[in-house]
């Protein structure tokens, strides 16, 4: 038995993160839910997550200041940052804000299930 | 008739203006045609037509002038002639009389000498006679018999008694020969007086006149004061005939008239009275030979005149036709330009919602993908099945994510669609609330704080839907460009008068510095660098002129930008 990933979604969008939290569950991943950025921020002071995936945009604090909050609360929370836009720029300039990865929606949860695996191998959890 | 002229008429002639407020006019280009052909015609044409008739004039007078001159000197040198005759008879005579040994009871014999000696050194003398204070004729020398006749009941007499001469008019006397009269008076040393009275043989008098070297239609003749001719004329009639012509009024200088004839004849009169005689010397010149003259003159001229003017108005016609052609397709060329870029300006601004609604659509779809994902999921990996309520639950969540993006798909289709020029009735706070539609989720995500305020009483508005639409994205467009996130929007709509509705825009952004607020609405003008073609404003500014509104500026740096637009209720 491996040590179970806690995983954290954030977007503004509840039915899309419900959906697919419900999803990393039945493949095994804890999961928890927040639908702003605000949110997010109170949920990781009081249970560290392993790895948050995190939307771009979202109303009030943004997924880019949340991204940047994380990092400097605790620069080891792997961020992979989801984005409606297909604009490749937006992608980049997350990465260069500290996120580890980046995925358009929608996307195929096989993706996602990979990136969450090789952040898992880079931190030798697997 | 129309066939032809739908065969000639230019392509401009009922071409159709678009004016501000979708009104069209028709008569645009013609009127320009029109205008432009009465402006040089009558900058050309009139001048020309006034210096022919001033050259006409100028050259009818030339002519009469040179027709009257040798009339002028004709009448003076015959006159001279004629009173020089009558002179020199008249001085012969007196000569005679002054003779001291002149008086009533000159012998017979005497006489006689004395007529031979006339007749020989003056001719024309036909009798002399000597007559007394009783007015008896004492002595006479001549054809007729004519001594002893008694004179002082007659006129002349009496005449010659207060003046010491008398010239007669011309009469036919006895044998009707015509002839005339000269009688001189001698007062005697005893307190009377005796009377010399000669017979003139008018042929002398005629052969004066008929030597002149006349022209046809030329008549030069003497009448006496009645008006009955002295001598023949060539068309006037005979001696001691009236003529038919009113005597002209008594000056003592050659004079020239222009009178009618019994025929309505315009005629030439030069005249000129004899002094101290009855008789009037009279020419006559038809008006014909000048007349002659005019007339060609005029035909020449008139032909002249017809022609330049004919070439005249086809080259005004010609190119004037040009000119407005050239106008017309300068303009066509022009809205056909400007059509391409209000419609490269639409599809661009369409190019930009694309982004943003791909960003929109893909959040449904996500949805979409996760739901469906996760159904997939409880049906294949999971044990057993779940509630019937949470499958439902799962597909109506999917079918309204495809709710969701057939909204956004059909927002921007209707902005697409409305490329024609159409005039509909529009409620401006549904309409802006639509063109929000597009660019909400920006201000969604930038936290921009969008507020609209719409007076109660905006009527609907005729207008074009999609040149409306334009001309908002456009202005919001630029106002989301200028605030930071986290700014704020105000969108007011307010009457502006009673048939003006005004929406004034205002951001809280950079605002634009004075030396650039007068150039917004100019094409080309951008501060955005390479991100702007710098036509969006200008095709905003050409598209409200269009809808028959205005749109204006205010700005403040650093403090906002307000634009405001003011659009006719009725079109």
């Amino acid at each position: 038995m491996t040590i179970p990933t806690k995983l954290l979604l954030v977007d503004d969008e509840e039915d899309f993160i419900s959906a697919l939290a419900e999803r990393l569950r039945i493949r095994n991943y804890d999961t928890s839910l927040a639908t702003s950025g605000e949110a997010a921020m109170l949920l990781i002071q009081q249970d560290r997550p392993d790895i948050v995936i995190l939307d771009l945009k979202m109303p009030g604090m943004g997924g880019m200041q949340t991204l940047k909050q994380i990092k400097a609360k605790d620069p080891t929370i792997d961020v992979i940052m989801v984005t409606g836009s297909v604009d490749s720029k937006v992608g980049e300039s997350a990465l260069s804000a500290g996120a580890n990865d980046h995925l358009v929606k929608p996307f195929d949860i096989k993706n996602l299930v990979e990136k969450i695996q090789d952040i898992r191998k880079k931190r030798g959890l697997n | 008739m129309k066939a032809l002229w739908s065969k000639i008429r230019p392509k401009f002639w009922k071409a159709q203006v678009d004016l501000s407020g979708g009104e069209q006019d028709v008569s645009y280009y013609s009127r320009i045609w029109k205008v432009a052909v009465a402006g040089i015609a009558s900058v050309s044409v009139l001048p020309l037509v006034a210096m022919a008739f001033m050259n006409m004039n100028q050259y009818q007078n030339a002519l009469k002038a040179q027709l009257v001159f040798p009339v002028t000197r004709l009448v003076s040198n015959t006159k001279r002639t004629i009173a020089y005759f009558l002179h020199e008879r008249r001085a012969a005579l007196r000569y005679i009389v002054m003779d001291k040994d002149f008086d009533a009871d000159c012998s017979m014999e005497r006489l006689n000498r004395t007529f031979i000696r006339l007749k020989n050194s003056y001719g024309g003398f036909v009798d002399l006679g000597v007559i007394d204070s009783h007015g008896v004729q004492k002595a006479y020398v001549g054809p007729y018999d004519l001594a002893g006749k008694d004179y002082h009941t007659q006129p002349w007499f009496r005449e010659v008694i207060i003046k010491g001469v008398y010239v007669s008019d011309v009469f036919g006397g006895f044998r009707d020969i015509p002839h005339f009269v000269i009688a001189v008076k001698q007062d005697q040393d005893d307190g009377g007086f005796a009377i010399l009275r000669a017979t003139i043989d008018t042929d002398r008098f005629n052969s004066l006149i008929s030597s002149l070297d006349l022209r046809p239609f030329t008549d030069a003749f003497v009448i006496n004061h009645e008006g009955v001719l002295q001598t023949p004329s060539r068309f006037h009639g005979n001696t001691l005939e009236k003529i038919k012509l009113p005597v002209p009024p008594n000056t003592t200088t050659t004079q020239v008239l222009e009178v009618q004839d019994n025929k309505g004849q315009p005629l030439i009169m030069g005249y000129a009275y004899i002094e101290e005689t009855p008789f009037v010397f009279l020419v006559l010149k038809h008006e014909k030979e000048l007349m002659k003259g005019v007339a060609k003159l005029r035909r020449n001229l008139g032909l002249f005149l017809a022609l330049s003017l004919g070439l005249i108005l086809v080259v005004i016609l010609g190119a004037a036709t040009h000119l407005v052609n050239r106008i017309y397709e300068a303009d066509l060329t022009r809205t056909s330009a400007q059509h391409k870029i209000e419609h490269t300006n639409k599809m661009a601004s369409i190019g930009r919602l694309a982004a943003g609604v791909a960003h929109e659509i893909n959040n449904p779809l996500a949805i979409i993908n996760e739901k469906g994902g996760l159904l997939k999921d409880i049906l294949s990996l999971g044990s057993d099945l779940p509630p019937k309520e949470k499958l439902v639950g799962l597909i109506d969540s999917i079918i309204s994510s495809v709710e969701r993006c057939s909204v956004i798909t059909h927002r921007l289709l209707g902005f697409a669609r409305h490329i024609d020029v159409r005039s509909e009735s529009i409620d401006l706070s549904q309409f802006i609330e639509e063109v929000l539609g597009f660019i909400g989720k920006e201000a969604l995500y930038r936290n921009i704080a969008v507020s609209m305020d719409v007076a109660d009483d905006i009527p609907l508005i005729k207008s074009d839907r999609g040149r409306l639409q334009q001309v908002f994205l456009n202005v919001l467009n630029n106002a989301f460009a200028a605030v930071d996130d986290g700014g704020r929007i105000d969108i007011s709509v307010e009457p502006a008068s009673p048939d003006r509705v005004s929406v004034t825009i205002t951001d809280d952004g950079c605002g634009i510095p004075p030396e650039n607020l007068r150039a917004v609405f100019e094409p080309f003008f951008s501060t955005k660098g390479e991100k702007g073609t710098g036509l969006g404003l200008s095709i905003t500014y050409g598209l409200v002129q269009k809808l028959g509104g205005n749109i204006s500026v205010e700005s403040e740096v650093n403090k906002g930008t307000s634009f405001v637009i003011t659009l006719p209720v009725r079109g």
